[in-house]
């Protein structure tokens, strides 16, 4: 044989087969155009005047001088920082504070106030939202009402259409996030430092503020950039509460620019542009500081056993506050939904308006002629994105994971890209690539399909990667010293092997794909509606009884479907990326 | 006969730099016989027998067996690792978890080309099951299995597929010391019955000399001895494999006069001692002696110094009661020596003790080629 082919052969892990080649490549072509022909697109938009009927589009800097180059930018700028500057902060506080009660003092039934927790999770910002509105809104907020009634006022206590109203109802949106996280961080510490701290004769608070806190502190870190960049992502808040009384954020912006007549596509890819570069710095921050934390957190799991402080009598003042906190987070936003369904039209709730309950509101819905059409959507839509995610990062993370091949971080890379794309950018930025593309899955479901696998390709990545890892190489090494395939081995003990993790992995694909508002909101077409659409439609046209009985029987789903995936997620030890 | 020939086998480094493994090894193991690769972690044992296995590609070299080439760098073959027929037992085992006891060992010969019919297999399979003992939870998961019954697990799927070589990585360092001791007879039984042609990789000396008929010591990816248990032990070539198999002392010297074939005369801290050198050694060159402790004579009352040994006066520092022996340190001067005695002495820590080394059992080795 010639020299070539041996170089060949030697460069070569494992001589390889055909279906292997065909499989990865095939995964490979997929995640590099996912990732970044929308951004090339989107960049590309950015730089041209719209395109009409009669004039073809034009290079142009015009759509950032409009959007960097005023003092428009300055205000937008400062709210989007504010906004998420603020919503970061209560979220971080409130969460870290209810984990550290969770996981380091004995305040008593933690355990139910760690599952009760995790249920505002499931709760889709845009119902979170508007239960606010229905509480505190000036006009017909249940708080308001109470108060006026109660005194004979006009005074109005709560305005949730403000800068405040918005860092309110979005950081406590995200503070279970944030109370998820920082219970991670706190159990990832080696609690023998702090017993070493508590051998040489340190008082509880000492501990807690020299060694916990210090200890958490990059994870702390990583935490609160995170919280950021949700929070400058988020888009259901400032466009229902700020929009209405004129505070704008760029993604509001973003949606405000292209739903104008006629829209301006580039001036919203301009701004778009912007969110980018802020969201991946906050990324890029983020993975620095993981980095750091990564040395802090020794605990291998063996014989490991959370450490709690007796904190006497302050336990039934933590067990309040925490109840409180369910409280304001999941049972009143949820019953408000749940009165409001239960109405013909909106009324704050009275003895008079009990006897007033009715179930018309539930029959609307499902008389409502784009129903049946979105909820079907809905389904195929999220059916067939966890399916394809789930696969396909199956692949790359064993290519990432397993073998040698060069550049296979690049792979890891790519598939982990549409993290920092917000949801807004995502939709704007497939909007353009396939107008621009013709080939036909403009304002059909195929376009939503590719947004969600876009989306939600990092989510498969991190579950596929974890369980990867957790799989020892030999396992695969012994079936082929027992003479299977690649093929072979990948079916019958790679992916068995896999399934929790699988399983675990589409089902909370299926949960975001269902709750997907962002993205979608920009590509939906008449016919192509999923569910969180309509509950926007409802909105638009001041329908709230039937968005709550929508909402209602929305949440109940997605809690039934959320409890699988945790049971799923616990058969095989996979970490959750959090919902 | 399995023949590795100068075998290269690199892998790229964290940083992307290639590693060198294995360098130049180059052994033959005869028909029937087990040869251990026997080394410190990171001597390229492993990527060795990877290399064999076909899991890892080597950079250059050849590998035959019963003349069937495998691998050659300079006829472009590299024989596919699931068409190679070596059964191979991992360290972790590697136990399928979703399958069960049956469906694991049944597993080399489902998916093999000319896949025996149904009958056939179960047959097989339960014959090696029962000569591993473990017919009788067949139907179990294999998830259920102890440790020990993992690794006779591993070892009948290896078997199973009736390999022309069995390959072994470690296959007892995860177990407990009271089994590994049991399943190293028992794996010696099997072999020994099989007459299976075996590659054994160990960082266990005691595991080493108790099951092989070859051992090659590795250090930094080369081979640096190849020889019976008995060989490595009793005549090692370097300071590295003396050191490396059991203990030993080592004792400073310089060769003051060469006695015949393999006898010279050393100086040393504790006076001129009579020893044995293996490699031709020359007046005035730097040595080192190695002597056992098994073979540090110790008495409370002076021997009679009988020809070539050499018997000096020293003093017991410290003494460690280990059951079935004592180990004593014993000064002489400077030198300390480690001493392993019955227990039955009972020289107190303090106490003048008499030492005999005997010429037969001081080997000298050159301090050149002794390496740190």
């Amino acid at each position: 044989m010639s020299r070539t082919a041996a170089l060949l052969a030697s460069s070569m892990r494992l001589p390889l087969p055909e279906a292997r080649w065909l499989v990865i490549g095939a995964a490979v072509a997929l995640a590099a155009w996912l990732a970044l022909a929308p951004l090339g697109f989107l960049l590309w938009q950015s730089l041209f005047t719209p395109e009409t009927a009669t004039a073809p589009g034009e290079f142009t800097f015009d759509n950032y001088r409009t959007a960097y180059w005023s003092a428009e930018t300055l205000r937008l700028l400062g709210n989007s920082a504010a906004f998420a500057a603020g919503s970061a902060s209560l979220a971080f506080v409130v969460g870290t504070f209810f984990a550290w009660i969770n996981e380091r003092t004995d305040t008593p039934f933690k355990s139910a106030f760690f599952a009760l927790s995790l249920v505002p999770l499931i709760i889709p910002a845009i119902l979170f939202t508007v239960s606010w509105i229905l509480l505190a809104s000036p006009k017909i907020g249940i708080v308001n009402v109470a108060v006026q009634a109660l005194f004979a006022t006009d005074f109005v206590v709560a305005d949730i259409y403000s800068m405040g109203g918005m860092i309110f109802v979005d950081g406590l949106h995200q503070s279970p996030l944030a109370f998820l996280m920082m219970t991670a961080a706190f159990r990832s510490m080696d609690p023998s430092l702090e017993e070493a701290a508590l051998m040489c004769g340190a008082a509880a608070w000492q501990i807690a503020l020299r060694m916990t806190l210090k200890l958490a502190w990059p994870a702390a870190a990583g935490v609160f950039l995170i919280l950021f960049l949700r929070a400058i992502e988020s888009f259901e808040v400032p466009a229902l509460l700020g929009l209405p009384v004129g505070i704008e954020v760029y993604t509001s912006s973003i949606y405000q620019a292209v739903q104008t007549y006629p829209s301006d596509i580039g001036l919203a890819s301009s701004y778009a542009a912007a969110l980018l570069v802020i969201a991946s710095l906050c990324v890029y921050a983020q993975s620095r500081t993981a980095v750091a934390a990564e040395k802090f957190s020794t605990v291998t799991g063996k014989g490991f056993r959370p450490r709690t402080m007796r904190i006497g009598r302050w336990r039934y003042v933590t067990a309040l506050a925490f109840a409180l906190y369910l409280a304001i987070v999941v049972v009143l936003p949820f019953l408000v939904l749940l009165w409001c369904s239960l109405q013909r039209f909106y009324v704050a709730p009275s003895v008079a308006a009990l006897k007033d309950l009715t179930f018309d509101a539930y029959r609307a819905v499902f008389a409502y002629p784009v129903f049946a059409n979105a909820v079907w959507n809905s389904l195929v839509l999220s059916a067939a994105s966890a399916t394809i995610v789930a696969l396909t990062t199956a692949v790359l993370a064993w290519i990432v994971v397993r073998t040698r091949l060069p550049g296979r971080w690049l792979i890891d890379d790519l598939a982990m890209l549409p993290l920092m794309f917000p949801g807004l950018v995502l939709g704007l930025a497939i909007m353009v690539c396939y107008l621009n593309i013709g080939i036909g899955v403009y304002g059909t479901l195929w376009i939503m399909l590719i947004a969600y696998v876009t989306r939600f390709m990092p989510y498969g990545m991190r579950y596929n990667s974890t369980s990867m890892l957790a799989l020892h190489k030999e396992l695969e090494e012994s079936a082929t010293m027992s003479g299977a395939s690649w093929s072979m081995t990948f079916w019958r003990v790679v992916l068995p092997l896999l399934k929790p993790g699988l399983i675990a992995c589409w089902l909370y694909v299926v949960i975001v794909s269902i709750r997907e508002l962002s993205s979608s909101i920009l590509l939906y077409s008449p016919g192509s509606e999923v569910v969180s659409i309509m509950i926007w439609e409802y909105w638009q046209n001041g329908q709230y009884v039937e968005l709550s009985a929508l909402g209602v029987m929305l949440i109940a789903s997605l809690l039934g479907l959320v409890l699988l995936e945790r049971f799923a997620s616990r058969q095989f030890g996979v970490a959750s990326p959090g919902v | 006969m399995l023949i590795v020939k100068s075998l290269c086998t690199e892998y790229p480094g964290d940083r992307g730099e290639a590693v060198r493994a294995a360098r130049d090894v180059s052994f033959a193991v005869p028909d029937g016989k087990l040869f251990t690769l026997l080394g410190p972690s990171g001597c390229g044992k492993t990527t060795t027998l990877r290399s064999i296995a076909g899991l890892e590609v080597p950079k250059s070299g050849e590998i035959s067996l019963h003349g069937k080439v495998v691998f050659s760098s300079a006829a472009g073959v590299s024989v596919a690792p699931n068409r190679r027929n070596f059964g191979m037992v991992f360290q972790s085992y590697a136990i399928w978890p979703h399958m069960t006891v049956y469906q694991n060992a049944a597993f080399p010969l489902q998916v093999r080309r000319d896949r025996p019919d149904r009958k056939k297999i179960a047959d097989r399979v339960m014959r090696v099951l029962s000569a591993v003992a473990l017919d009788d939870v067949a139907e179990r998961a294999a998830t259920k299995l102890s440790g020990g019954q993992q690794q006779r697990l591993a070892l009948a799927r290896a078997l199973v597929m009736e390999p022309q070589l069995l390959l072994l990585d470690e296959p007892l360092s995860n177990l407990d010391a009271k089994l590994r001791e049991r399943m190293r007879f028992e794996l010696k039984r099997i072999q020994r019955e099989l007459a299976l042609t075996t590659v054994y990789v160990t960082h266990d000396q005691n595991e080493a000399l108790a099951l092989s008929h070859e051992i090659a010591v590795m250090r930094e990816g080369r081979i640096v001895q190849i020889g019976s248990p008995r060989e490595i032990y009793e005549r090692p070539c370097s300071r590295f494999v003396a050191d490396f198999i059991g203990t030993t002392n080592f004792i400073d010297a310089r060769v003051i006069e060469e006695n015949g074939d393999d006898r010279c005369r050393v100086a040393t801290p504790v006076g001129a001692l009579d020893v044995r050198c293996l490699d031709r050694m020359h007046r005035n060159e730097a040595a080192i002696v190695s002597v056992r402790p098994e073979d540090v004579e110790l008495s409370e009352q002076a021997p009679e110094a009988g020809g070539a040994d050499a018997v000096r006066a020293g003093v017991v520092d410290a003494k460690a009661f280990l059951g079935e022996h004592l180990d004593f340190q014993v000064r002489i001067g400077d030198l300390v020596l480690l001493a392993r005695a019955h227990p039955s002495l009972r020289t107190p820590v303090g106490e003048k003790i008499f030492v005999r080394l005997r010429a037969e059992k001081c080997i000298a080795l050159r301090a050149a080629s002794a390496g740190p």
